[in-house]
């Protein structure tokens, strides 16, 4: 670099660090709340298949024989699944239900939900319940859990029928 | 409704890149090296990235720590490599959004330039994608908000099986095999994105991917001072028990989380829009379509010098196709050519002294050919009659597109200055149309054909071919490269000119011998 750009490289490195300053600046700008202060979330969220829509049974000869050789097996096995019905409740009051269809495009994969809700911090008390069998009404499990909530905390509820079925943490 | 836009937007620019002219020159104006300097950071985010990954622990459990390592004890050279890191990635969406935002001011993104601005869009995404997917990895409050506000984000659209988001329900959730993932994609974006930025130059020739050294050597000693001064900090371990409120945003990359994270829906909504209008943009009216250039073969022997001039890559030769003896010819790719008329500029046989019946080119614009050129440079210098008679070649995209003629000044406006070629200014010296010449384009860091300043500056020079002949006399001669703000001192400069050449006298070019040129056509056959 010539003597003579050198003031000009000095000012433009003095520009570009107050430049990049301000840059870095808003890196850390603004301050963001995602909660309001002295709330808590609660989180529901599962991932599970409920009961086959149909049950296995067994195939007549007359219907084996409509069909082409290699698909002649005896058991027909209906892959479909029956949602799944969900309810939440957050001190006694419905905050979520819903019939959540079954995934895939053979709807024979799992229901699922995920779902986030902003509480007060403090004492609760959370029921949520599922049916994931064909019955009409009625629910299949359930849990109800008195809770007290830290302003911040985060409190997950899943359902792991390997687990025993509901779990919160 | 886009043209008051796109003014304001220039002045602005012209404004803040005026100070910076005098400063540094327009070399080195950063806002003439934007496309530069997104590459020039890019290697440093990259070699900055390499050199962080080398010390960073991509356990889930120990990535914080091993982050905070870095930024603790070993801050001297991990630390600020992490910072380095961190700020020239912000430093590269600023440097895209400015550059986006200057290139549609100057309206550079319509007609056969749709390519570059097109292919800048994905940039965009793959840009916020690799910058994204790197807050997660330092694993404490912000990346635990990135992680769980992108994850719900990307939920919302019914696409994937299972919610991602359940990866981050609760502490145990999280496994160090998804974070060998993220790891993979932190690195794996980065390099489509380095590929689409070399689709982004492929319609450009001369693409500028280093900035000048001076400039380059600011931007590194500036990111020192500042990664010392005010080094990235992580804020805080990920506790997925726990809400990450509150949180430092970071605005380049984050500035849409607090919609995603409120309203997802429309967070997309908004992004589709954006993307949207961004793609239709170069093809709103009013649409651009000049005639592209076209070659005459029997006046080009394949010499090449439109190729190398062509700003755009619309010219190539390939093998001669008339039989001539010449083993080339040139070949226009018309879906890129901006009928600029640099290439008419460049060829050896654009010479307004030819005598051939009619002025044919080897390569010509036909919507504004050579002939019709001579032909305006003619009646608008016997127009002028006043004192000295100053004749301008203006650009029809810099400070001379408002100069209008006046009493000894006659003007002929171009697409590009570098359209004229150097015997036009030799012929109306010579042949007494005028008694100076002012050569006006764009300024120097802006042009609007990229390289038609430089070519025209080299080709007076003697740099470039074809030159400008000796016996021109340079003091009738003024070069004046301004921007569309400033038409005061466009006038200053060709009242000084006039001033010279008044001082000179009128005009006396030697006479020209009366040896009539023989027809290009002859000579080839």
């Amino acid at each position: 670099m010539t003597p003579a750009r050198l003031p000009g490289a000095a000012a433009l490195t003095v520009l570009l660090t107050g430049l990049f300053a301000g840059a870095a600046w808003l890196s850390v700008t603004p301050e963001y709340r995602q909660i309001p202060p002295d709330t808590a979330v609660v989180k529901l969220s599962f991932s599970h298949g409920s009961d086959r829509a149909a049950a296995r049974r067994k195939r007549a000869p007359e219907e084996l024989a409509k069909l082409p050789p290699n698909l002649r097996t005896p058991m027909e096995c209906p892959r479909t699944r029956n949602p799944v019905y969900t309810e939440l409740y957050i001190d006694a009051q419905p905050v979520f239900s819903a019939s959540l269809p079954p995934s895939g495009l053979s709807s024979d994969g799992p229901s699922r939900v995920y779902r986030r809700f902003v509480v007060p911090a403090g004492r609760h008390v959370l029921m949520a319940r599922l049916r994931d069998t064909p019955r009409a009404d009625g629910f299949d499990h359930s849990i109800e859990r008195t809770v007290d909530l830290v302003a911040g905390q985060s409190l997950a509820i899943d359902f792991r029928p390997e687990l025993g079925g509901y779990i919160v943490r | 409704m886009i043209k008051p836009i796109q003014a304001i937007l220039r002045g602005g620019f012209d404004w803040a890149e005026r100070g910076l002219d005098r400063l540094v020159g327009p070399q080195a104006n950063p806002f003439a090296q934007l496309g530069a300097l997104g590459y020039f950071l890019f290697w440093i985010v990259a070699v900055s990235g390499f050199y962080v990954f080398a010390v960073f622990d991509t356990g889930v459990t120990r990535a914080f720590d091993s982050v905070e390592w870095m930024s603790g004890p070993q801050w001297w050279h991990a630390g600020v490599m992490r910072s380095f890191h961190r700020y020239a990635s912000d430093l590269m969406v600023a440097v895209m959004l400015v550059h986006m935002t200057r290139e549609f001011a100057l309206d550079r993104f319509r007609g056969a330039r749709w390519f570059s601005w097109f292919t800048g869009i994905p940039l965009i995404a793959f840009l916020y994608v690799s910058g994204i997917t790197g807050y997660w990895l330092v694993w404490d409050k912000l990346a635990q908000y990135v992680a769980t506000t992108s994850t719900e984000l990307l939920d919302w659209m019914p696409i994937f099986g299972e919610p991602i988001a359940r990866n981050f329900l609760e502490p145990t959730s999280l496994s160090d095999r998804f974070f060998t993932l993220l790891v993979f994609l932190h690195i794996a974006v980065p390099i489509v994105l380095l590929f689409v930025m070399w689709i982004h130059i492929q319609r450009i020739s001369r693409p500028k991917v280093n900035p000048p050294r001076l400039l380059g050597g600011a931007v590194l000693v500036s990111l020192v001072i500042v990664s010392l001064a005010m080094p990235a900090l992580s804020q805080g371990p990920a506790n997925l028990a726990q809400v990450p409120s509150p949180v430092r945003l970071d605005s380049w990359f984050l500035v849409l989380y607090p919609l995603a994270d409120r309203a997802p829906g429309a967070a997309w909504a908004a992004m589709t829009a954006i993307g949207l209008l961004l793609a239709i943009a170069p093809f709103l009216p009013p649409r651009r379509t000049p005639a592209p250039a076209k070659v005459f073969l029997d006046h080009c022997n394949g010499c090449g010098r439109c190729v190398d001039d062509c700003p755009y890559e619309a010219l190539r030769l390939t093998r001669r196709t008339d039989g001539a003896v010449y083993l080339q010819e040139a070949i226009v790719d018309a879906s890129k050519c901006v009928s600029c008329g640099i290439c008419v500029g460049s060829c050896p046989s654009s010479t307004p002294f030819r005598r051939s019946q009619e002025l044919v080119t080897g390569i010509d614009l036909p919507d504004y050919p050579l002939a019709r050129m001579r032909e305006d440079l003619v009646a608008a210098c016997a127009a002028t009659s006043q004192g000295p008679r100053i004749l301008a070649i203006t650009c029809a995209h810099g400070a001379g597109r408002d100069l209008r003629a006046a009493p000894g000044l006659a003007v002929l406006e171009l697409p590009c200055v570098a359209m004229a070629p150097p015997s036009l200014i030799d012929f109306a010296l010579a042949r007494n149309h005028a008694d100076g010449v002012a050569v006006v384009g764009c300024s120097e860091r802006a042009c609007y054909n990229r390289l038609g300043v430089d070519w025209t500056k080299q080709r007076f020079a003697h740099e470039r071919d074809p030159y400008l002949r000796a016996r021109v006399p340079r003091e009738r001669l003024a070069t004046v490269w301004a921007s569309t703000t400033e038409d005061a001192r466009l006038a200053l400069e060709i009242e000084g000119l006039r001033g010279r050449v008044a001082a000179l006298g009128p005009n006396r070019p030697p006479p020209t011998p009366p040896a009539p040129v023989e027809p290009r056509e002859k000579v080839l056959s």
